[in-house]
């Protein structure tokens, strides 16, 4: 094990897939010569040269259809979105072409993708680089969906995304990039589709993931051993089974996340729940999201919009009495 | 056929072929046997036949929702085609796909698509990849005069210039963006001048005429195969059908300037020329397509359990 920083553990895994597969090759904004904006791709162009990590200029559109033909052509790209704002310039290439190229093809084209990005808020980049914007592309099918919330998940999932032959959206979040953990030493894949329980208990589960995952944690403190705090780390495919464990387990059930909660993560697996494991529930499918209103600028304002400790305190300890 | 230069005689089969084909199609539409939009290439055939005939099977090409001409010259069987069209389980993409979205791996065919554009980027991937593979193969894409004004596209014509990608950006000017033309949606109707503005070569061509075609095409080919570069050719052409098979075609035109262009028809000039022969070519190729057509309507149709495969590899 060695303690590294999400970013880090982020670089880790990107240099373990560059190293370990040929056809892997990345592209993206200020990722070759400047070592990325968070610095994820740091170093990586000295170690890899320039035919394995490319400069793109600021066309999301472009660069990623660019990718979508390269997997189509036997490479094997990691295509960086700056901010995942970014990305809806760019989603007629993502949504209409590389989540759909292997369904419309009747299984003839894999698409072997990594769309690597970021998003989230808490640091006051206001309306238009905090966004939580997983849901669009969960809507749709055929893209999968990672949000790691450590850095031994980060580095995992990457190769796991790497190596996976359909696309794959890899987020992560500003806040969680300056966070150490331990990460294994040499080779580390973490499989896609599974869930972790990060806190076992007994009276509530608490399903979140990414940044909010950290948050529910602190939350849970003040009742030790009674809240379950589930990590799904993938949201496509979603873990349903140990969803399920938990929920016939607990009998309560808090979504917690740090997207809008309209036709969100949260309100999907509100309405799931309550389809599927109705008798099992002790009351109803709660959910703490970003309010549904743009992220703004001033830290009284985001506080208010996003989910905080203390209101997801407030909600357990509602739940729970 | 891609790779040699064509006769007269295999270019008219090509055209005629698919001339049969778009016939056939618009009477199994008109009949019901057909489901969603039918975009047909009318009068533009000699640009399929002439750009895909300078390609390789390996070289990767692009096409838009009116590209079924170009997926054939590469190389695709009629049959798979034919199949796909009529919805069928032995179709191209196994009735997932449908007319406009035909991907055929296996002769570098990486899709045509139902967006206006959007399989640009593609061909510059497959582009991308080639160069980095350090291999000799080449990317073409077909669009429209309307794609011309698509972001996407500039976006792409930049990346193209500025990694010197071995690509050929083919562009039909037909005058009309489906139903409105050049002069109510270009503010600069000339394609090769705004090409010009990202550094990529131009060249215009006859795209009535295969061999005009095939000579551009096969230039821009060999620079890119030599590492230089991509290219911007500019197929001068007319649909003299309507955008899809409900439009007729005459709102928005004149019928003086649609026959105009119908006696430019690239099938009917080397008609005349081949004489005799061109009679023993359409009649075989009037064969071929009703043999298919007739064999795919025979076929099975999907499994509803299809519906659910492939989401995912």
């Amino acid at each position: 094990m060695s303690t590294m920083t999400f970013v880090q553990a982020c670089n880790a895994g990107l240099r373990q897939e560059l190293a370990r597969d040929p056809d892997v090759f990345l592209i993206g904004e200020d990722i070759a010569h400047y070592g990325g904006m968070f610095r994820v791709t740091e170093g990586l162009l000295e170690q890899f040269g320039a035919d394995r990590v490319i400069d793109s200029p600021i066309s999301e559109s472009g660069f990623l259809g660019m990718a979508l033909g390269a997997a189509l052509s036997g490479k094997r790209p990691v295509a960086e979105l700056m901010f995942i704002d970014f990305g809806l310039v760019a989603m007629d290439q993502i949504l209409n072409n590389i989540a759909k190229t292997h369904y419309m093809s009747g299984g003839r084209c894999p698409v072997p993708l990594t769309i690597i990005t970021q998003g989230g808020g808490y640091r006051g980049a206001a309306a238009q680089h905090s966004q939580m914007l997983e849901a669009l592309f969960l809507h749709l099918p055929g893209l999968m969906v990672v949000l790691p919330s450590n850095p031994s998940d980060a580095k995992g999932l990457m190769a796991s995304a790497i190596r996976n032959d359909n696309p794959v959206l890899f987020i992560g979040h500003k806040q969680l990039f300056a966070k150490k953990g331990e990460v294994p030493a040499g080779e580390h894949v973490v499989p896609l589709g599974k869930a972790a329980i990060v806190e076992p208990g007994s009276d509530l589960t608490v399903i979140s993931y990414s940044y909010t995952v950290e948050l529910a944690i602190q939350a849970a403190s003040e009742f030790a051993g009674r809240v379950e705090i589930v990590d799904l780390r993938t949201l496509n495919p979603l873990d349903w089974s140990t969803i399920e464990a938990s929920v016939r387990k607990t009998h309560r059930v808090l979504v917690a996340h740090e997207a809008h909660g309209r036709c969100s993560v949260a309100s999907d697996l509100a309405g799931q729940i309550q389809l599927r494991l109705f008798d099992e529930l002790d009351g109803p499918v709660e959910m703490v999201c970003a309010a549904d209103v743009p992220i703004p600028y001033a830290v009284e304002l985001e506080n208010e919009v996003l989910p905080t400790t203390k209101r997801l305190a407030a909600k357990m300890r509602e739940m729970l009495s | 056929m891609p790779g040699e230069t064509p006769t007269a005689a295999q270019f008219f089969r090509r055209m005629i072929g698919l001339r049969h084909l778009e016939n056939a199609l618009t009477e199994l539409s008109a009949a019901g046997h057909l489901r969603g939009s039918l975009h047909l290439c009318q009068g533009q055939e000699a640009c399929p036949a002439g750009a895909c005939a300078a390609l390789q099977k390996e070289d990767a090409l692009t096409a838009t929702y009116r590209g079924h001409g170009y997926v054939l010259a590469k190389g695709t069987a009629l049959e798979l085609v034919v199949a796909e069209i009529l919805g069928r389980a032995t179709g191209l993409c196994k009735g997932k796909g449908g007319k406009m979205h035909l991907f055929d791996p296996e002769h570098g065919v990486l899709g045509t698509n139902g967006i206006v554009g959007a399989g640009v980027g593609t061909a510059c991937g497959a582009a991308l990849a080639a160069k980095l593979e350090k291999t000799d193969r080449i990317a073409l894409t077909v669009f429209g005069d309307g794609a011309i004004n698509q972001g996407h596209l500039m976006e792409c014509w930049n990346m193209a210039v500025l990694y010197r990608l071995p690509v050929i950006f083919f562009c039909e000017n037909n005058l009309y963006s489906e139903m409105t033309p050049l002069s109510r949606s270009h503010g600069n109707p000339v394609m090769t001048e705004r090409a010009r503005g990202f550094g990529l070569p131009t060249a215009t061509t006859d795209g009535n005429d295969p061999f005009a075609v095939y000579a551009t095409v096969i230039e821009a080919v060999v620079r890119a195969r030599n590492g230089d570069g991509p290219t911007f050719i500019e197929a001068l052409t007319y649909r003299t059908t309507g955008h899809y098979q409900a439009d007729p075609g005459t709102s928005y035109r004149t019928k003086e300037e649609v026959e105009t262009w119908r006696a430019r028809s690239p099938i009917e000039r080397l008609r005349q020329s081949l004489g005799e022969e061109a009679t023993a070519i359409d009649q075989e190729e009037n064969e071929r397509v009703a043999k298919a057509i007739e064999r795919a309507l025979a076929d099975p149709v999907p499994a509803p359990e299809e519906a659910f495969t492939a989401v995912f590899a």
